[in-house]
């Protein structure tokens, strides 16, 4: 068995949820283990989504959304340095078409002010044109949002999880929960693919399956229903066509809608639509042609001049919407010790480590002895990213460590210094895919075609294992295989 | 008397020359359709006894690279091709390699050896 | 950092850079260093293990291995030429530094009198053509499958689908056969293959693969790895027929859908491009439109000889070492060559016509396959048999012809 046997908490899922609230208890004497399905963390919702952090005048005012989203916000101004995070506050604009719409941006902007939302401003179409001069003619004004930044959404989690393992906490991968043991209305214990593992409390941060998780314990009080995002990527010579911000349409009663945005790294995208699916199929992350038409022609009411011949790719992820409108956090009616933390769709990336106070205020309300880490170390080693560095600390880092000279992804100039750090680092990456989340090596205009044979064969060196024992992401993701003498192809 | 057609097109050139050969019995009795004596050439030898060129890898030990590109030395007969490679797949071979040198001699008993297509240093 | 003035400095070492090298050397440079990120020289030939290059340029047929050999034995043991292996240039600026990178030397700066860029090409993706469905692993691009099988010795997958009828899928098509894997079928988006009609021939049907023309892929299946695909043909505008669905059986994908010239570092130095060929535009001597830069091979329009990246890589080689050395002559005017009809792309673009006067190659592409071509009442004819786009079309300007222009010249071609 790969995990411990017993523990104080176990979280079940490793997306960003999980993780931060992983980060968040390892600040407290207590013994914690996440366990996730998939080979890397990160690999499902979290990483497939808008990666904004939102301003958070969105939400329901009182509802749980508003006020994680408003708090994770704030946490995320000080988090950003604390744990090396990739994060840009470009602040988002809500722009209206025409005059109902303009309405509706006007209620936004009450709303945000009632969330207690800081520095909102209504904005003309001048000023509007002005900073994204792209944007449709047809702009009638905006609501401008300066607390809203774009971030390395993959990135938080795994930078959460890398400060809980060095904190103590662990991580276990590639482990499927089973089972959970209820005796007399509390939760006892875990049972999963490595083993069973004794715990006074289980946390169910398991994205679209948490309604499957909860169930296992005895507790159907709410479902999750799965809706699809599909997402269409540019390059980065579009961005000059394109947008510097984050752009959204004016909301529809189901949706944020189909946004034009930036990320951290310079390229644009255009999504998500909203489709919802079978409750029965929460892993269709299919691409589909109407998707990709309705995102682009949506998208094209707010910047009519789309370069999709600039789309260098496109990608969804399953939304994990609640039965009940609004995230469930808390412990659960039926089961003492299993704490919900179920059903976060947006603002979920941005309200994560809020969400991550709340879960952990719930275990420390029923472990009153507990007591803070006294060597809690807040920081992680920083990344040292190659093509962000001027050319004097390129030539030092080589000097360090003669692998960062060695450049491996050509799109994006990313060496082989990088990537071994990704690998060697707690919780690294064990994939191709979780490589390329933690480096950002594949992610470029050829879209791994450059790198991708080279990273598996560093993949396969590190973790000692066969070319052929490389995986891209899930354990049925095989990449490579062995030439026969006989036949072609060998298992 | 059993006549028969067969249409090809002519690789010897860009031109690509569609080519009507007609056969009695077997034994070609016209070809049409060339635009130069070439084309009957080819014609009468693809029909007859169609060759190949064969390019593969092999195995190689002690080199930069785990493969070690070779190429016939001349055609072999079309219908071998795919016994040659594979009988090329478990050749292993050790660096150094010089551009040229025999890796595979007489394959499969056809008279045509397999020869290295580049140098390969021993690393 | 390291300072060094050379007289030209290459970018990239694959048959164009040491074409340019050698053709520098010989042109009275001194000091030449080539450039190049892999392991070794040669490009992407060291993976093009078949034959069919080098028939023009060394007058054998040669594997792609060879031709690189052939190339690399002109310019080694030279003390005038240095190649630098295992080494990313970063920038290229336009007061001709070089930024450069390697593990060994660490981060390099080096000043050329001229530059040559020689980047070669990059092929286009799935996420390019936005084919839609699951993204499992097993979809590749031909090229990278091409590099793991005759270079690394392993297989991308054993049931294999190919998109894209080009010389590269066809010619993968055979190589995965003859490694023993099942090749179900080529589809190709056009009525007519692109490929060379020698690799219909010996790729497709020695191995009994159906070619599918007319046909494109509507979705990939698979989540971990590709277990299959659905194809469908398309009609004349190339839009997809519905209901002439049907799936294919397979748990690899490789894609032969273009090739698109490589030029980040150009795009930094903000030099004037073709929107056609995604290249630099150039003069006859390959100059681009910043002096004493010059660029050569597919980085400037995708070639399908070899022998002719060779060519052009010799012409820039040889007046970069010209323009290095200071002689190089003043020119009287700009020719600007104008693709008429039928053409579709034609390199140079522009001819800095100077007083010693030079034959000048045309390297161009028509638009559609054509049969018995030529140009009519003009400057000048050539008569060709047959043109097709998927072929470079090399014709020669007499010096004394350029000498009458005035302005721009037009190429056209027409069936006569």
């Amino acid at each position: 068995m790969n995990a411990s046997e017993k523990a104080d908490v176990v979280i079940i899922g490793g997306g960003v949820t999980g993780t931060a609230i992983l980060r968040e208890l390892s600040k407290y004497e207590l013994k914690c283990i996440l366990v996730e399905k998939e080979l890397d963390i990160a690999s499902e919702t979290t990483k497939a989504n808008s990666a904004i952090l939102h301003a958070g005048f969105d939400a329901k005012q009182g509802s749980m959304k508003a006020k994680m989203n408003v708090a994770g916000n704030r946490l995320y101004h000080e988090l950003k340095q604390e744990l090396d995070l990739d994060i840009e506050w470009t602040g988002s604009l809500v722009v209206a078409t025409d005059a109902v719409e303009m309405e509706t941006v006007k209620e936004l902007f009450t709303r945000g002010r009632e969330n207690s939302v800081e520095g909102l401003e209504i904005w003309s179409a001048e000023q509007v044109l002005k900073t994204e001069p792209n944007l449709s003619q047809e702009v009638k004004g905006a609501l401008w949002a300066p607390t809203a930044g774009v971030c390395w959404p993959f990135g938080m989690a795994i930078a959460f999880a890398e400060n809980a393992v060095i904190n103590g906490a662990e991580i276990v991968r590639n482990c499927t929960v089973e089972g959970l043991d209820v005796v007399d209305g509390k939760i006892c214990g875990v049972r999963t693919s490595q083993g069973t593992i004794k715990a006074k409390y289980v946390i169910n941060a398991a994205g679209v399956h948490a309604d499957e998780i909860s169930r296992l314990a005895g507790d159907n009080s709410f479902t999750i229903h799965p809706r699809k995002g599909e997402y269409v990527l540019f390059d980065k010579t579009a961005r000059e066509q394109m947008v510097k911000g984050i752009i959204f349409p004016t909301p529809s009663k189901t949706s944020k809608g189909i946004l034009v945005c930036t990320t951290t790294h310079g390229n644009t995208f255009v999504g998500p639509n909203a489709q919802d699916m079978d409750d029965d199929d929460k892993e269709d992350t299919a691409v589909t042609p109407q998707g990709m038409q309705e995102i682009l022609s949506s998208a094209r009411k707010l910047l009519p001049n789309i370069p999709v011949g600039a789309a260098i790719t496109e990608f969804s992820g399953i939304r994990a919407v609640s039965s009940t409108g609004d995230f469930i956090l808390g412990e659960s009616e039926k089961v003492s010790g299993l704490i919900q933390a179920a059903g976060i769709q947006s603002p979920g990336l941005t309200s994560a480590p809020a969400i991550a106070e709340y879960i952990t205020s719930i275990v420390l309300k029923k472990e009153p002895d507990i007591q803070k880490k006294a060597n809690f170390k807040r920081n992680r080693p920083k990344h040292k990213m190659f093509h962000r560095l001027s050319h004097e600390e390129q030539a030092e880092l080589v000097r360090e460590n003669k692998l960062y000279g060695r450049v491996i992804c050509r799109c994006e100039t990313i060496t082989e210094g990088e990537i071994m750090d990704a690998i060697h680092r707690p919780c690294g990456g064990c994939t191709v895919d979780g490589v390329k989340r933690r480096t950002r090596a594949g992610m470029g205009r050829c879209q791994g075609g450059f790198c991708g044979p080279r990273i598996t064969q560093i993949l396969s060196r590190e973790l000692g294992i066969p070319v052929t024992a490389v995986r891209k992401e899930s354990a049925d993701s095989q990449m490579f295989y062995e030439k026969d003498q006989k036949n072609g192809g060998n298992a | 008397m059993a006549v028969e057609k067969k249409v090809l097109t002519c690789i010897t050139c860009p031109i690509g020359c569609e080519i009507t050969a007609e056969l009695t019995d077997g034994v070609i009795t016209s070809v049409v359709g060339n635009s130069c004596p070439r084309g009957e050439k080819y014609t009468r030898e693809e029909l007859t006894a169609p060759r190949r060129m064969l390019t593969s890898t092999v195995r190689l030990e002690g080199g930069r690279m785990s493969l070690l590109p070779v190429v016939s030395e001349k055609t072999l007969p079309k219908e071998k091709i795919l016994s040659c490679a594979e009988a090329l797949r478990s050749v292993r071979v050790k660096a150094p390699i010089k551009e040229g040198t025999v890796i595979c001699e007489n394959i499969l008993g056809l008279g045509v050896n397999i020869i290295a297509s580049r140098d390969m240093e021993r690393v | 950092m390291m300072e060094n003035l050379y007289d030209v400095v290459i970018v990239g070492g694959g048959p164009a850079g040491l074409s340019a090298a050698y053709s520098a050397y010989k042109n009275g440079a001194k000091k030449i260093l080539v450039l190049e990120r892999d392991r070794e020289p040669g490009g992407i030939l060291q993976q093009c293990i078949h034959n069919g290059f080098g028939l023009h340029h060394f007058k054998e047929e040669l594997t792609g291995p060879g031709y690189a050999h052939r190339c690399m034995e002109l310019v080694k043991d030279k003390p005038e030429i240095e190649i630098l292996v295992d080494t990313m240039v970063l920038d290229v600026q336009a007061d001709k530094t070089v930024i450069a990178v390697n593990p060994e030397k660490g981060l390099m700066t080096i000043k050329g009198k001229t530059i040559i860029l020689t980047m070669g090409c990059r092929e286009r993706t799935r996420g390019a053509i936005r084919i839609p469905g699951e993204r499992p692993a097993g979809v590749f691009t031909a090229g990278a499958a091409q590099r793991m099988v005759n270079m690394e010795g392993y297989l991308p997958g054993k049931k294999i689908v190919i998109l894209g009828s080009g010389d590269i899928g066809l010619i993968m098509a055979r190589r995965m056969s003859l490694e023993g894997c099942k090749v179900q079928a080529v589809l190709e988006i056009c009525p007519f293959s692109n490929g060379l009609t020698r690799n219909i021939v010996q790729c497709l049907k020695d191995y009994d693969i159906p070619l599918y023309l007319s046909h494109t892929i509507t979705k990939i299946k698979g989540k971990g790895r590709v277990e299959g695909i659905t194809a469908a043909k398309v009609d004349d505008k190339m839009q997809i027929i519905p209901g002439s669905e049907f799936d294919i059986d397979c748990d690899t994908l490789l894609l032969s859908v273009g090739l698109i010239p490589e030029n980040e570092l150009s795009r930094g130095l903000k030099l004037k491009m073709h929107p056609l060929t995604n290249g630099p535009i150039v003069d006859q001597h390959r100059e681009t439109s910043v002096e004493g830069i010059f660029a050569a091979g597919n980085v400037v329009h995708v070639h399908d000889l070899v022998d002719f990246v060779s060519e052009e890589a010799e012409i820039a080689g040889k007046y970069a070492a010209i323009t290095a050395i200071g002689s190089i002559g003043a020119k009287t005017q700009d020719v600007e060559i104008q693709p008429g009809e039928g053409i579709r792309t034609c390199v140079p673009q522009h001819i800095a016509v100077s007083e010693a006067g030079e034959t000048v190659r045309l390297f161009m592409r028509v638009r559609q396959p054509m049969r018995k071509v030529g140009g009519g009442e003009m400057l000048f004819t050539k008569m060709l048999p047959v043109a097709k786009p998927s072929e470079m079309i090399a014709v020669n300007l007499p010096a004394e012809k350029i000498e009458q222009i005035n302005g721009t010249i037009q190429v056209v071609i027409k069936e006569v």
